[in-house]
């Protein structure tokens, strides 16, 4: 197998990979569960039901008229109790639907199964993945549907699964390819389908051979010539799909743009699972498997769990915890949000779910030094950008300068806050400055809409005036 | 579940982080200084050099506890720049150095090259040679009386057991008389690769210090293009005003300019080609001042005056992903 990497910047820190040889184990279904009506990236869903209704597995409860959007359904059947804001892992409360689970399990009726591909047109397909309510699992939600419709005059002519599974801790992706690696290879041959594309890459961090090496056999064994399996090498964030493109495909995306326009997509192999298991088995994104870990919890390890389970439930139905938690984390320790609350459910977007005691204080000092201009995070940033100036330009509020150094092309990935010795926290500065501008920007352009809608009433009244006095003097 | 297991702190990502810390920055640079120290001692006799190196350090030390109090700035002698900043400027003074200049030397150093800019990180110069500047324009004669290596007593009483430095030589009598001096040129590169000859404490031994230097390298404190691009510029550059290349990186504080102050974090560029030019700046101005200067060493002052530019050099940006220098957007 190849083995390819981008280059410059990125770090290794402790792989930490504590649940890699734990097969994934379903948890049982909560008393009640939380579903966010919002778990994707773009417009949020209305509610379709009310508190009193009887749901089942499967129904759709909220949707969006809108093209950035995905539906939710419900993951357990039972009676609507509440429809209101609740603890969301991004930190605000957001419109949930509360179901109390009857435990019956049943499931919606009209459940439609595609067996061939050939059968089906690929603007069916793409139909399918969004009313099964497919985004992006890796953590981004991004509507997979939309991210499958590129517009008129763009081809996608690569598809890249991403198994690199770069954070820290985090071990879903691997038990994934382990344990489906036929689901993730539907899931390719579905979006080849969709898109047309004639190469397709599964890429996976060379820490993670033996999922490589069962990948390509049964790629082999199907006979399949238009997908390779290539290793990366295991550096954070491989992952990061600007990243990603980069290694494998030796192009960069340009600033500001999206990996379309070098004719690529990214997708995460659990999404790939996901699609294969929408499109053959109509199944909804009602369950996913997701990571347990961190030091505080007693069996950490890769579950399945239904969507909308609360921590609270999560830490009970696994055993338990072993010392008082102190830090909860969504997602990896590198990118992850900390949570406030153990009452936030479980989404689609939940790749991982790390606790730790007390000793999530050291791992993370918070007392700054001054910098010393070591330009260790200049050295290591994966995006080419001056982490160092940008943060001093974000304390110093000078937007202006923040942008000229490409603030706004920073991922976050949090890697020069991580090399930095002087505990700065450079990644939460450069985040703050670049939401500032994305926001100016937004208030920019609508100025300018204000004003151009201006200009034009104007001088469509002076014409209009003009005529008059035209009609007058004749 | 029970809620009393429950105590959530809320932080920014990432929630982990290096190990690295500032103090251990530092602690790498003494560690890279101690072959370099005990030559010095071993050559200069531990007797008088020893105080020149623990008075320098102990007053950086107390310098930097004095202005952290009259600045009404949290104490940073944890962060042990001070330490290294008294044993660095210790090592550029000559042996016989008095105590009471040493101290006014560690003053100066943290005081004036470091503290009023506003402490460690922001100093436009390096501190160490701040202090060795101002202790040069002071008191001349002080710092430019050498002792021979192995000699018994430190203090020159008479003239016997004084010594010229070979830059000193060459410019005073030229290339040959140092070579006649020396007994031919082989003897000559080895005396200074392996440090037996006059000069500061800590200079004249380059082995010792590319040991130090290669440490650092090895550990990933300081960029290997500082001192590679430094040194090679001279050697390149040496021959064309008729001088001996590898004598003249071998000589003076070359090595000890080039691993340990040029590489100063705070006074010298953050990014890789800002680094290159600064070096090859250092490099020809070096040549230059060695040839045309007054004094026959021009490491210190090419150092000082190069770092007046950094601000130009930090423009060097490295291109950002995803943005083309020429339009070469691929499809």
């Amino acid at each position: 197998m190849k083995l390819f990497t981008f280059k410059p910047g990125g770090v290794h820190p402790k792989e930490s990979k504590l649940t890699k040889d734990k097969a994934f184990v379903r948890l049982k279904p909560p008393k009640i569960v939380v579903i966010p009506l919002s778990q994707h990236i773009g417009a949020p869903n209305t509610s379709l039901v009310k508190v009193g209704d009887h749901v089942k597995i499967g129904q759709v409860i909220g949707s969006a008229k809108a093209f950035v959007s995905a539906p939710v359904h419900s993951s357990v059947s039972g009676e609507v109790i509440a429809i209101e804001p609740r603890p969301h892992p991004l930190g605000t409360k957001v419109p949930s639907v509360v179901i109390k689970n009857d435990f019956k399990d049943e499931w919606v009726e009209d459940i439609k199964k595609i067996s061939s591909l050939e059968e089906v047109q690929p603007k069916d397909l793409v139909g399918i993945i969004r009313d099964k309510g497919i985004v992006g699992m890796g953590g981004a939600t991004f509507p997979t549907a939309v991210k499958l419709s590129p517009p008129k005059g763009k081809l996608i002519d690569t598809l890249i699964a991403n198994g690199a599974e770069c954070e820290p801790y985090l071990t879903t992706d691997y038990r994934t390819m382990l344990e489906f690696p036929d689901k993730i290879i539907d899931g390719l041959l579905i979006e080849i389908r969709i898109t047309g594309a004639k190469h397709a890459f599964i890429a996976v961090e060379n820490n993670k051979e033996d999922a490589a090496e069962l990948l390509e056999k049964r790629v082999k064994t199907r006979g399949l010539k238009n997908i390779e399996v290539v290793l990366v090498k295991t550096k954070y964030p491989q992952g990061g799909e600007k990243q990603l493109i980069k290694a494998v495909l030796g192009k960069e995306v340009p600033s500001g743009k999206l990996p379309l326009e070098v004719g690529a997509v990214v997708e995460n192999v659990g999404t790939l699972k996901a699609i294969a298991e929408a499109v053959f088995e109509g199944k909804p994104l009602i369950e996913r498997g997701t990571t347990v870990s961190g030091t505080a919890i007693k069996n950490p390890g890769n579950y399945i769990i239904r969507i909308g389970t609360t921590v609270e439930d999560i830490i009970d139905q696994t055993g338990g915890l072993t010392k008082k938690l102190r830090k909860l984390i969504f997602g990896g320790p590198m990118m992850g949000l900390a949570q406030s609350t153990v009452e936030v459910p479980a989404i689609k977007g939940t790749s991982g779910i790390l606790f730790f005691g007390e000793e999530a204080l050291d791992m993370a000092p918070q007392d700054e030094s001054p910098c010393i201009r070591c330009s260790r995070c200049v050295d290591f940033c994966p995006m080419g950008l001056m982490p160092v100036l940008i943060d001093h330009a974000s304390r110093r509020n000078d937007l202006k300068l923040a942008e000229s150094l490409n603030a706004t092309d920073c991922i976050e990935c949090g890697v020069c806050s991580y090399v930095c010795p002087a505990k700065r926290h450079l990644t939460e500065n450069i985040r703050k400055a670049k939401q500032k501008i994305l926001k100016q920007r937004k208030i920019e352009a609508a100025k300018q809409a204000a004003f151009e809608k201006l200009k034009a009433l104007r001088e469509k009244q002076a014409k209009e005036a003009q005529e008059k006095l035209k009609k007058e003097v004749k | 579940m029970d809620k009393n297991m429950v105590d959530l702190v809320v932080t920014s990502s990432p929630h982990i982080r290096d190990k690295v810390k500032t103090s251990g920055i530092m602690m790498d640079v003494l560690i890279a200084l101690i072959p370099a120290t005990i030559a010095g001692l071993w050559f200069f006799g531990a007797k008088h050099t020893l105080g020149v190196i623990v008075i320098s350090i102990l007053s950086a030390i107390a310098a930097e506890y004095l202005s952290c109090w009259m600045f009404r700035r949290k104490p940073s002698l944890s962060d042990l720049s001070a330490v290294v900043t008294g044993l660095l400027l210790a090592l550029t003074l000559p042996p016989s150095s008095p105590y009471w200049m040493v101290v006014v030397g560690a003053f100066a150093a943290i005081i004036v090259g470091k503290e009023i800019f506003g402490g460690i990180g922001s100093n436009p110069f390096n501190p160490a040679l701040v202090g060795r500047a101002v202790l040069m324009i002071s008191w001349p004669t002080y710092m430019t009386t050498w002792v021979k290596p192995f000699t018994k007593s430190v203090f020159p009483s008479t003239a016997a057991v004084t010594t010229a430095t070979p830059l000193n030589i060459i410019k005073l009598k030229g290339y040959s008389a140092l070579l006649a001096n020396f007994g031919g040129s082989v003897n000559l590169y080895k005396s200074l690769f392996f440090g037996n000859v006059g000069g500061c404490i800590g200079e004249t031994s380059a082995l010792l210090l590319l040991i130090g230097g290669l440490y650092l390298i090895i550990r990933k404190v300081i960029d290997w293009r500082i001192p590679t691009f430094y040194i090679a510029t001279v050697f390149v550059l040496s021959p064309l005003f008729h001088r001996d290349p590898v004598f003249s990186i071998l000589a003076g504080g070359l090595f000890l300019g080039a691993f340990f102050m040029a590489t100063d974090y705070s006074s010298s560029p953050i990014t890789s080609k800002g680094r290159i030019w600064y070096a090859i700046s250092l490099g020809f101005l070096t040549v230059i001042l060695r040839q045309f200067g007054a004094s026959p060493e021009g490491v210190m002052y090419s150092i000082l005056i190069v770092d007046c530019f950094v601000p130009f050099f930090d423009k060097m940006i490295p291109r950002a992903y995803g943005h083309f220098v020429k339009k070469e957007v691929k499809a």
